[in-house]
């Protein structure tokens, strides 16, 4: 018997200490939301986390997790009162076939959990290790963007609060198709550094 | 009396140093070259600016000179080193932040004498102590190449570096310690391709950089040439006949991993040294196998490494971590790309330091964006301390067949510092 903690709550598990975490959560515990994608820690979609860090469950085996504290996407929210993350997907509607976007959501977790500022640059490198085949990456990242926003100010409409959200790049989330909307955010080409140095 | 004498002593030293400084002075000064308007892009042929491209692949120059996220050549890329930090240049044409205004002498004497087109010493970080063997029409080469990139204004920003390090003139007094200026001198008892790849690998490819340990002063020792040596968090393997590598290299092996990346019995090539087969892999074939065939006589012929290490240390923690953990992909059963390299075979395993075992298993492996290479998940948010100097202890003992290495603890959290997500 190994005790995980998942979502809060404290579990008993029969399965053996080098079962992955994956197989538990979804054969065990009925908690569906990781999914199988690869099986090799390549595509991230078994994505949870364990102490608030980003982990491929699929590699993981529990051994490793006695005592530690384990988040799914069921612990972000449910269907009836979601999370701010889980709201801002909805939004946005960043999901297409969706079988990559509980593990986008909880490596995003991650980032803004660490960094409510998080600029364009570091969502788009959080996000690098796990792979969407739809291409709904736009849409993804505005809606991490916009979770950011909800996450900031319980309330505020997202719209409205962009440009005072310093220290940030994030663009007000409806903005125009994602094309523009990308190439405005990038950017300039020129690096202003701050001081000459030979 | 005794306070005339005293004076007279006094007097008599600071006259000895004023002359010692006003010597050294003397000999640290370099005027500068004055700024030239820059040469127009058809002043040099097209063959010219393509050996200047190999040879920038082969110097990894773009490595560097490119800062993460930034534009290739423009420079403000970090280098940690001992003594502070010291960003690299914009090496682009660009005429007021890059080398747009420097003429070729100005360039030659950057590359072989370490002295920026305004007379400053330029810190060891760019190795102009291997530069100092390019022979004229390499270097003339690499200027055509350079000159004719986009010019990109970035500024460097500054470095660093406490007092009296800041001070560059000093550097003229570790130049004189340890820069032999020159260029390179073919060795008769060898043929035309090792004097080739001797030329390239101590020249321009700069390997003994990261493969050859350096002195409190930051020099490389002489004496152990390619006996290892450290680079950005990761430890350089010995490349000469100290290697600690299981399956002896050869010629063959070295010229396809170092143009790959990849070889089926070495592994991946990781760390530092992934950009440098990634630049290689654009360099001249004939150029590359120079460097190996150099690199391979370095080494020497050794037998078939014997395990060294006597029966493994009871270590349960260890065997179940590695079982669970990094057995299914590990254990030799599952072919490429899905199963990882026998860890029989890595040099992580049977090398020097736990370091890269370490950051490897902490970071996993990553091919750097757009590019295709070994993949492994990291394992920093799962493995506590303990778990992983035991599976690190594990490794050594079943795979590297090593005695144990006596850094783990240490490696261990200097090494969670640079992974922690």
């Amino acid at each position: 018997m190994i005790e995980l903690k998942v979502n809060g709550r404290s579990h008993n598990v029969s399965a053996d200490p080098d079962t992955p975490l994956l197989y538990v959560l979804r054969d065990e515990l009925q908690l569906n939301a990781a999914k199988f994608g690869c099986g090799l820690g390549q595509c991230g979609s078994c994505t949870v986390l364990v102490d608030g860090a980003p982990t491929l469950s699929c590699v993981t085996p529990i051994m490793l997790l006695e005592g530690r504290q384990i988040t799914t996407l069921e612990g972000l929210g449910s269907l009836e009162d979601p999370g701010p993350l889980q709201q801002a997907f909805i939004e946005e509607q960043a999901a297409q076939c969706g079988y990559c976007i509980p593990g986008m959501m909880m490596r995003a977790q991650a980032l803004l959990q660490r960094n409510p500022h998080a600029s364009d640059a570091e969502i788009r490198a959080q996000l690098e290790p796990n792979l969407c085949r739809c291409g709904t990456h736009m849409r993804i990242l505005r809606a991490v963007r916009r979770a950011a926003t909800l996450m900031a100010g319980p309330g505020t409409p997202p719209a409205t609060r962009a440009p005072s959200t310093a220290g940030t790049q994030l663009d007000a989330p409806d903005t125009d198709n994602d094309a523009q909307g990308d190439a405005r955010r990038r950017p300039a080409r020129t690096d202003k550094r701050e001081r000459p140095e030979r | 009396m005794k306070t005339v004498v005293t004076r007279r002593v006094v007097t008599r030293l600071l006259w000895v140093l004023g002359f010692a400084v006003a010597g050294f002075l003397l000999y640290a000064w370099r005027s500068a070259i004055p700024p030239a308007d820059p040469p127009s892009a058809d002043s040099f042929d097209a063959d010219t600016i393509r050996r200047g491209a190999q040879l920038a692949a082969l110097g990894d120059c773009a490595t560097c000179h490119t800062a993460p996220g930034g534009e290739t050549f423009a420079g403000g890329r970090p280098l940690s080193t001992p003594f502070g930090t010291i960003y690299s240049t914009n090496i682009t044409p660009d005429l007021s932040t890059g080398i747009g205004r420097w003429s070729r002498p100005a360039f030659e004497r950057a590359l072989r004498e370490g002295v920026d087109r305004e007379g400053e010493h330029l810190y060891p970080a760019f190795p102009y102590d291997h530069f100092t063997l390019l022979n004229d029409a390499d270097s003339a080469a690499l200027y055509a190449f350079m000159m004719t990139r986009q010019p990109v204004q970035a500024r460097t920003p500054d470095n660093h570096l406490a007092f009296p390090l800041n001070m560059r003139l000093i550097l003229a007094g570790w130049k004189l310690l340890f820069l032999r200026e020159g260029p390179y001198e073919s060795d008769p008892t060898h043929d035309e391709q090792w004097n080739r790849g001797a030329y390239l690998a101590n020249g321009i490819g700069h390997c003994g950089a990261c493969h050859t340990p350096r002195n409190s002063l930051g020099a490389e020792i002489g004496a152990r040439h390619f006996a290892g040596g450290e680079a950005e968090g990761w430890y350089a393997y010995a490349i000469n006949s100290d290697s600690q590598s299981s399956e002896a290299w050869n010629a063959d092996a070295l010229h396809a991993f170092l143009r790959k990346g990849w070889h089926e019995q070495h592994g991946d090539a990781h760390g530092p040294m992934a950009p440098v087969s990634r630049n290689l892999s654009s360099a001249t074939d004939s150029d590359v196998q120079a460097i190996a065939v150099y690199v391979a006589s370095v080494m020497g012929k050794r037998p078939q490494a014997k395990p060294t290490a006597g029966d493994p240390p009871n270590n349960d923690t260890g065997a179940a971590v590695y079982t669970t953990a990094c057995a299914s992909c590990h254990d030799g059963t599952k072919p490429l790309p899905f199963g990882g390299v026998k860890l029989t075979l890595s040099t992580a395993a049977s090398g020097e330091t736990a370091t890269n075992l370490i950051n490897v298993v902490l970071d996993g492996l990553h091919p750097p964006e757009g590019t295709a290479g070994a993949i492994m998940p990291g394992f920093s948010s799962t493995l506590t301390d303990g778990q992983l100097e035991s599976l690190v202890s594990y490794i050594r003992a079943n795979f590297g067949a090593k005695p144990p290495w006596t850094d783990v603890e240490s490696s261990v959290r200097e090494a969670r510092s640079r992974f922690s997500d």
